[in-house]
């Protein structure tokens, strides 16, 4: 089925009326991942959010990154999972694994 | 993403064409498939994320590719404007179906009454015909009237929809399969109607029914075993 909620028209939409705007995707998934691969987040630089890409666990630090790619215009594929010791200091409370790729709208 | 992708994206999706968007991780270089200057491998694999509904990243030739299905919403033909439908319809838009609404009894079936709604006042069967097309299709009947009901559902038989559902009591649904049996369908056939249409929830309201009846569906669509109608 398709996302009721259409996260690529509405960043699309937002990107048409001027704002700076990145996608996030899910990419991959390991375990009980709360949300599968094709599952997206849009962002805008003025604090617009919409879609998901965890069950809440992530989004603040996929919102981070997706800032990230805004200003420097380089995609980014992140990984986290609850054995990750990486800078993100976020994990999945599912113990599930997910790569997220992020990706600013040009 | 390019302007040109996105673009091209979002006229493929308007156009209902079925697309997928290959992503190179990590360098995030794109292209929407299929295209014949792409691969054949990678072409492939697109056909299958389609097919089976499914994004994944793809290894091929040591190239990481994230392939991102984009199927147009499957359909749901809902037959009768009635007042179950008024519930069912903004419920089913709402869970990603492209829902249609069929009666041609223009009193019932008005855009005030389904704003927003595609909806035809063809008879039931000339409709069928062009909307039943394909296993991405759903037909559920909620007039309780046999004039309305059985050729779409007649018609509903002979296409290879997922999901066929009648509303109406056991007795009614009885008497709808004996009608259906005289017109030709054996129980193999008859065996793919839900009838009466949806999980037992003990339904009281319209909004409780369309519930019922959309909870069906979505098992239906997912292969749950709930879904899986007992042995007649």
């Amino acid at each position: 089925m398709t996302e009721a909620e259409d996260v690529l028209a509405l960043a699309a939409q937002w990107r048409s009326e001027g704002e700076l705007v990145a996608i996030a995707t899910v990419t991959e998934t390991w375990g009980s991942s709360p949300r599968p691969a094709g599952s997206q987040m849009a962002v805008t630089r003025s604090g617009r959010m919409a879609g998901s890409v965890s069950g809440g666990c992530i989004e603040g630090a996929v919102a981070e990154a997706a800032l990230a790619s805004i200003a420097s215009g380089t995609p980014q594929l992140l990984d986290f999972g609850v054995t990750n010791e990486r800078a993100w200091e976020v994990g999945l409370a599912c113990g599930g694994k997910v790569k997220v790729f992020v990706e600013a709208l040009a | 993403m390019t302007p040109a992708t996105l673009a091209a994206l979002t006229a493929a999706r308007t156009a209902k064409r079925a697309v997928v968007l290959a992503t190179r991780l990590p360098s995030g270089e794109q292209r929407l498939l299929p295209d014949p200057a792409t691969p054949a491998a990678l072409n492939a694999a697109a056909g299958t994320a389609l097919a089976t509904e499914t994004s994944a990243t793809v290894v091929l030739d040591g190239q990481h590719w994230f392939l991102h299905a984009f199927n147009p919403p499957p359909r749901l033909v809902v037959v009768g404007a009635v007042h179950i439908a008024q519930a069912l319809v903004p419920m089913a838009a709402g869970l990603g179906f492209g829902v249609v609404v069929v009666d041609p009894r223009r009193s019932f079936a008005t855009s005030e009454r389904f704003p927003g709604v595609e909806v035809s006042t063809d008879w039931p069967d000339e409709a069928m015909a062009a909307l039943a097309r394909d296993q991405r299709t759903a037909v559920v009947t909620l007039t309780h009237d046999p004039k309305l009901d059985d050729p779409a559902l007649d018609r509903a038989l002979r296409s290879e929809a997922y999901f066929i559902g009648a509303l109406g009591s056991r007795k009614t649904h009885a008497a709808r399969l004996a009608r259906l049996r005289e017109l030709g369908h054996d129980e193999a056939a008859l065996a793919r109607i839900h009838g009466p249409v949806g999980l037992d929830i003990a339904a009281v309201t319209a909004p409780e029914i369309a519930v019922s009846i959309l909870a069906q569906l979505v098992a239906a669509r997912r292969g749950a075993a709930i879904a899986r109608k007992p042995a007649a």
